[in-house]
């Protein structure tokens, strides 16, 4: 299914989470990912929802987001005209024969090792999330103990902002 | 001046014009209730006999008036007890504050004694809620509350205040009465293409629901229907928008919809849908739902345009302003052989009435006719929810707005007592409840209320020892398997009235139905008729579950 991100401007506020969250459950969408956290203003957070859905379930998101009271703008973050990073922290097995593959695997997607124990090595990456996909596809068969992602965040290109003037995209 | 929270809370609600507000006390809002008791002479509060009662009570206040309702109750079991309530008002827009005591903030979160996370259980359920957690909010807060309860679509909002608030001491100055938000305006080219669609419409019908009722739109819609010569339909909420005496008016559509206007919404080539949600008990199955018409959609609500059907033009705004608007790009015309085929509809379902009710028997008909004798152009009629309530919306007549007070959305059954109650209240008028022996069975501990309070509320019972509704469909659907339908009850309702102490009537027959119904209206306040109709009625027409309007069932052989 087709998906989409969504940023949302909300009130920093305690239970905003759970509303603009519990909104998607009741109304039966999904959520991929979704990350939150404070912008340049205190007064705000931004989260970042990554959801799959076709036009109409992609119209009510927004629209029913629009009609809360906690929350200050939603824009959708179309791909021509957005960056987006997403990052992940993967512990793998750390084994003599297979370091080597797994330490030019890294260095190919341009990751880190933060962290080398003589049975673990902790990669970072970051990047959009096709690229993390197929790091974590690369490094599976190594052994892949736990991992961390944090979603996607996402800003619009260029001269636009989200807390500006609201989307046309409505009735 | 400096003043207590709970002092406060009470001034704010004054400020923001609350008149009446009902409730019931316990341990964590016995601050705020001893601030309403200082303040008697300028707060009037209502007591019930539980919460739910107090919060449909609430309801049927704003609903009957287009004020804020507002509701007051404890924490823990008080507030999830106003649960049934809040979300009936939510599915039905109705503008509500409600005002909750908690524990204390350092004793949050500890599973004190009646310690409820009610604004974590009413966030689905409210149009917001908020949590005191600062005195210097406190009155701004409930200030907000009543802002967003009015604002837009109304809705319920609800203040949660931990007891170390209502105690804290702090400034208070009154201010005014917080204002609607404003709208933003229609877009014009909206405008001149719903003209457009309009004039070239052969066939056009206007589809109403209770958003017309709390826009005020009624005259305007009339206005259209006239200049774009189309019927007008309604949802179960939009009744009373329209006098039932416009020859236009068809009556309320959908699953147990007039026939004129049901089929009249299947045949149109245009709907204007204007402040109606297409809910599913009023389009059946949407996926063959007015498969042949355009469909314009005006709401104040944005969500809602594209929400259940998919609009062929979706115009946000307030109601009444859109159809201004619209009224001066809409050119006159007529469609006779359109407003010919309505007429042909309206005479066979004339006909069907007729053959499904004796008009000279005892049956829900014939009593609603009876009862309509009685009332005037401002009686408010409220029902509980079942067939009786189908019944009502199908055969009583309205003249005003805000007359016609049902449970729509949610269906609740319980909330007719409380709601005329407050109804009554709220409009000083004598109040009609029609309900059925299951709905009254659920909240009748509210005739507590309506004893002491003299509210002038009229019970009529349509009593048939089942839960008729359920049983209609079990009749239909499931092989007469009366599974738990049967209230084999030895309940004496009108014992029941007299024991808390009001008047009681007992109409079994024909004959006694007029009589009767003569000397109960001339009780004042409260008086309860228990009339025995037939377990067999049916509410009919009928679209069946998952069917459309061709599937209506319009006589009780066919099955």
């Amino acid at each position: 299914m087709e998906k989409f991100v969504i940023a949302v401007l909300v009130n920093n506020q305690a239970g905003v989470l759970t509303r603009v969250s519990g909104m998607f459950t009741r109304r039966g969408f999904n959520i991929d990912s979704l990350t939150v956290g404070e912008t340049e203003d205190h007064k705000y957070s931004r989260m970042t929802i990554t959801a799959p859905g076709d036009d109409r379930i992609r119209h009510q998101i927004i629209k029913q987001l629009k009609k809360m009271e906690d929350v200050v703008e939603v824009k959708i973050m179309p791909d021509y005209e957005s960056v987006k990073r997403e990052l992940a922290l993967i512990k793998i097995r750390n084994k003599l024969d297979s370091r080597g593959e797994i330490l030019s695997a890294v260095d190919i997607f341009r990751g880190k090792i933060i962290d080398f124990s003589p049975n673990t090595l902790c990669v970072e990456i970051t990047g959009d999330t096709a690229k993390i996909d197929a790091f974590i596809t690369v490094v599976r068969p190594y052994g892949i103990l736990e991992m961390c992602r944090t979603g996607v965040v996402s800003l619009q290109r260029g001269c636009h902002y989200l807390n500006s003037e609201l989307e046309t995209d409505e009735n | 001046m400096l003043l207590h929270g709970a002092e406060i809370v009470v001034e704010t609600l004054i400020e923001q014009g609350c008149e009446v507000a009902f409730g019931y006390p316990g341990g964590q809002i016995l601050n705020v209730y001893d601030a309403l008791y200082e303040r008697s002479d300028r707060i009037h509060h209502i007591l019930t006999a539980h919460e739910q009662g107090a919060a449909h009570a609430a309801d049927g206040y704003a609903r009957s008036t287009g004020k804020v309702g507002v509701v007051i109750a404890t924490s823990g079991p008080g507030a999830t007890n106003l649960v049934t309530g809040i979300a009936t008002a939510y599915l039905d827009s109705v503008p509500l504050v409600a005002i909750t005591g908690n524990v204390p903030n350092s004793l949050i979160g500890r599973d004190s004694f009646q310690e409820v996370d009610i604004t974590g259980v009413t966030i689905p359920i409210t149009k917001h809620n908020f949590i005191v957690k600062n005195i210097s909010d406190l009155a701004d807060t409930i200030r907000k509350a009543f802002e967003i309860a009015k604002s837009g679509r109304p809705g319920p909002v609800l203040v949660d205040i931990p007891k170390d608030i209502q105690v804290a001491v702090y400034d208070y100055e009154p201010q005014e009465v917080v204002k609607k938000r404003e709208e933003r305006k229609p877009k014009q080219n909206k405008l001149i293409k719903a003209a457009a669609m309009i004039a070239d419409s052969e066939r056009p019908y206007i589809y109403i629901g209770g958003g017309s009722i709390i826009s005020g739109a009624s005259e305007e819609i009339i206005a259209l229907a006239n200049k774009i010569d189309a019927p007008i339909g309604s949802t179960l909420m939009g009744l009373s928008a329209i006098p039932t005496s416009e020859p236009r008016f068809l009556g309320m559509e959908g699953m147990h919809g007039q026939f004129a206007s049901s089929i009249g919404q299947k045949e149109c080539d245009l709907i204007l849908a204007i402040g109606a949600r297409f809910s599913d008990r009023a389009t059946g199955n949407v996926a063959k739902y007015a498969k042949e018409a355009q469909i314009i959609h005006v709401d104040i609500d944005r969500a809602e345009i594209d929400k259940n059907i998919k609009s062929t033009l979706g115009i946000g705004g307030d109601i009444k302003e859109v159809l201004q608007e619209l009224l001066l790009y809409v050119d006159d015309k007529k469609n006779p052989e359109w407003m010919a085929r309505i007429e042909e509809l309206k005479a066979e379902e004339k006909a069907q009435l007729e053959k499904n009710f004796d008009v000279k028997g005892l049956n829900p008909y014939t009593l609603i006719k009876e009862v309509q004798k009685h009332v005037t152009v401002n009686t408010p009629i409220a029902t509980d929810v079942g067939q009786h309530q189908m019944w009502a919306a199908q055969y009583c007549e309205f003249a005003k707005p805000r007359t016609f007070i049902t449970s729509g959305g949610l269906g609740t059954m319980g909330f007719g007592l409380g709601a005329a109650i407050g109804a009554a209240v709220a409009t000083k008028e004598k109040t009609v409840l029609f309900t059925g022996d299951g709905s009254f069975g659920m909240n009748l501990n509210e005739l507590a209320t309506a004893v002491s309070n003299n509210a002038p509320v009229v019970i009529i019972i349509m009593n048939n020892g089942v839960l008729g509704m359920v049983r209609q469909w079990q009749t239909l659907f499931f092989n007469e398997h009366y599974s738990q339908t049967v209230l084999e009850r030895k309940t004496d309702f009108v014992k029941l009235a007299e024991a808390f102490g009001l008047k009681g009537f007992r109409i079994q027959t024909v004959d006694e139905l007029a009589p009767v119904l003569d000397e109960a209206f001339k009780v004042e306040g409260p008086v309860l008729i228990d009339c025995h109709i037939d377990k067999d009625e049916f509410v009919l027409p009928m679209l069946p579950p998952g069917g459309s309007f061709e599937d209506i069932i319009v006589h009780k052989e066919v099955k």
